[in-house]
């Protein structure tokens, strides 16, 4: 009875090895993916992550597949939900290593989740494009972790671009000199706010009001009225997204009429023009794009027809950017070897939605920084190495 | 003034989050986890509602009470009553409350996953400056407070000078007791229940016309309403708005004259403040 038993059990783990085999003979390339798709980072991840791993994959898949040496392999896309942790985060990336055995892995969604998961990435050898994150001191990063690259800036480019479109706005005299500044007591403003600081004093500007606020909140009355009675030229606010519509509210209810009103994350959803309408011409925001330019308008009415959302003016073509470059690197090295796919992104040049991308030291050199809402899309007004940016204007009183 | 004004606007705010959780954990004796799950459902529904077919928020509430009245009655009839039964004692039925309404939680929060999204909501509506005291303030936060005013007024009307809301009362206080006086406490129990889930989508509703808000959010809402039916003495639902209000001014105090980063710390100081001297509540009355 027990040697039958074991001679079943000896069969079925034969055929499932030969069905295993099958399965690699009829190739397809096997890509992991981990993100939020419960818990507080969900809603950023479903802005502009996920639609865009769905449209990539239905791009490629649709063209064929992408070319590995001189096999055509369709993508077959494992999925799972990093609960906007990085325990599970790093659980499931360890899964996607072993259990799954992908060719490779999309960068997870957000700074803090990306920073994780580097180490555990890195010692599977995948390439790791983060599309979704940014932090400062990356130079050092990317020497420990040479498999990661960065193609959303440092973060003190972000948070500077502003100082530098408003000191354009002042030398055409546009706006005053007065800032009133407010950031989310989180790593991220407060990463924003200690490089922005110094940068103000060194352009010269007066800090007339300073605050934060926790995260989570979206009564942020106070801070509007603080600011307002600072008599502020402009407003600068390094927040996320329920807070710069909060802020953007209050701010119109209250009549805080500056010459420039900057938000942070999430000014550059296409929700957040949807909401104000008319309202949001003029406003700053981060992030920013070339509107103009053919290959991001075609990119956007694809992801629009896909995944019947629209793509936002800052994270989303960077997303598909990324995978862009991780299909152009496996085609370029010839195969699923993930080390000559890293070698191929840290030497190649790639054709992206935005624009002609090569990396330097890991690192991209063609960020957005700032744009300015403008007949209801984000043109970029500030940036590094990007081509398109317009002058920044100054902005009218809320109607 | 503008503080008291703005302070007072958003205990208004708080109290639509707090009192449906008064009645649900002061009479029915539930603890209900899933609280702010149920605002953040009626949200998606006004938001549905306003957007698809341009239904008025305010109006949409006549719709969205009714529902949320029936939806939690089912709820308390089919997941809770078990609990209740077997439940020897009070503690007992709280821990189990607690358990099956964590439950509760994720379940409804992946249905608005599942059929929303997990993307940011929001709409404008009444997003107009309105003065008072030459100040403007929000139209929308200003009707939300005349609301939930309106609405702590009828409860109260209800529970202290009803029959059916005496007999609601009677229930918080001792329901083995209230049953010596030929109340249904079970009936009276999921009434509360019921009545508890309505109270806190009427809020979702009127919440949802100034916040941004998104399937997973709900544990937001549950913490703050929590902190203030503690602080103002479990069941009590004068003591419940007192605190509220007294929590949205020191809010807004704290935010306007020392610095808005430490709202929470205020927020959480004046909670240790009233459990260290009224472990009991503002208003709640030390249990015998």
């Amino acid at each position: 009875m027990l040697r039958r038993t074991f001679n079943a059990l000896a069969i079925s783990a034969a055929l499932l090895t030969v069905g295993a085999g099958f399965a690699a003979a009829n190739e397809t390339l096997k890509i992991g993916v981990s993100a939020s798709k419960t818990g507080p980072l969900t809603a950023g991840a479903t802005a502009v992550y996920w639609p865009n791993v769905k449209l990539w994959v239905h791009d490629v898949n649709q063209k064929g597949g992408i070319k590995v040496g001189d096999k055509l392999l369709k993508i077959d896309l494992v999925e799972y939900d990093d609960k906007s942790g990085p325990e599970e985060a790093v659980k499931n990336i360890q899964r996607l290593a072993t259990v799954d055995k992908v060719d490779f892995i999309v960068a997870p969604y957000t700074t803090g989740i990306n920073l994780a998961t580097a180490p555990l990435i890195s010692r599977y050898g995948y390439p790791q494009l983060v599309a979704t994150g940014n932090a400062n001191e990356l130079e050092a990063f990317v020497k420990r972790w040479p498999n990661s690259f960065w193609l959303l800036g440092k973060a003190s480019d972000l948070s500077t671009g502003i100082v530098a479109t408003l000191k354009t706005l002042r030398d055409k005299g546009q706006i005053g000199n007065k800032v009133a500044l407010a950031h989310v007591a989180e790593a991220f403003g407060l990463e924003m706010i200690q490089s922005a600081k110094p940068a103000f004093k060194e352009a010269g500007f007066d800090i007339v009001y300073e605050t934060s606020y926790p995260l989570g909140t979206q009564d942020l009355a106070p801070v509007i009225s603080g600011a307002k009675a600072a008599k502020p030229d402009a407003f600068v606010a390094y927040s996320y997204p329920p807070d710069s519509f909060a802020l953007t509210e209050q701010a119109r209810i209250q009549g805080l009429n500056v010459d420039a009103f900057y938000v942070g994350v999430g000014g550059a959803l296409s929700g957040y023009s949807q909401r104000f309408g008319k309202q949001v011409e003029g406003v700053l925001a981060m992030g920013g794009i070339n509107p103009g330019d053919e290959v991001y308008k075609a990119y956007r009415e694809r992801h629009k027809q896909v995944t019947g959302q629209d793509a936002d003016y800052w994270a989303s073509p960077v997303v598909y950017s990324s995978l862009q470059i991780l299909e152009q690197a496996i085609v370029k090295a010839g195969s699923t070897d993930r080390a000559a796919v890293v070698k191929a992104i840290s030497t190649g040049t790639f054709e992206t939605v935005i624009g002609k991308v090569s990396l330097q030291n890991n690192l991209i050199g063609r960020v957005w920084t700032v744009g300015q809402w403008n007949n209801g899309v984000l043109q970029g007004v500030n940036g590094l190495g990007v081509d398109g940016a317009k002058a920044p204007v100054k902005k009218p009183a809320w109607n | 003034m503008q503080i008291i004004v703005t302070g007072t606007l958003l205990g208004g705010t708080y109290a639509l989050i707090a009192l449906g959780l008064t009645l649900q954990y002061g009479a029915a004796r539930i603890m209900n986890l899933a609280n702010g799950e149920t605002l953040v459902a009626a949200c998606f529904v006004s938001f549905w509602l306003f957007t698809a077919t341009g239904v008025n928020p305010l109006l949409g509430m006549v719709v969205i009470a009714p529902m949320a009245l029936v939806i939690n009655w089912l709820i308390y009839a089919w997941l809770l009553r078990p609990l209740v039964r077997r439940a020897k004692n009070r503690g007992m039925l709280e821990v189990d409350s607690i358990l099956a309404t964590f439950g509760l939680l994720f379940l409804l929060q992946g249905l608005m996953l599942l059929g929303f999204g997990g993307a940011y909501f929001s709409y404008r509506f009444l997003a107009e400056p309105f003065l008072i005291l030459g100040e403007p303030y929000g139209l929308n936060r200003v009707v939300a407070f005349v609301a939930a005013v309106i609405v702590a007024s009828l409860l109260y009307l209800f529970l202290y000078h009803t029959r059916q809301g005496t007999a609601v009362r009677a229930v918080a206080v001792d329901p083995a007791s209230a049953r010596l006086v030929a109340i249904d406490v079970a009936r009276t129990a999921a009434f509360a229940f019921a009545l508890g889930g309505a109270l806190t989508a009427c809020g979702g509703t009127l919440l949802s016309t100034f916040y941004t808000f998104n399937a997973s959010m709900g544990v937001i809402f549950t913490m703050k309403a929590l902190i203030i039916v503690i602080m103002g003495g479990v069941g009590d639902v004068r003591g419940a708005t007192l605190a509220a209000l007294i929590l949205g001014v020191t809010e807004t105090a704290v935010a306007s004259l020392i610095d808005p980063g430490l709202t929470l710390a205020a927020n959480y100081a004046l909670f240790v403040l009233v459990l260290l001297f009224r472990p009991q509540g503002i208003l709640g009355r030390a249990s015998a």
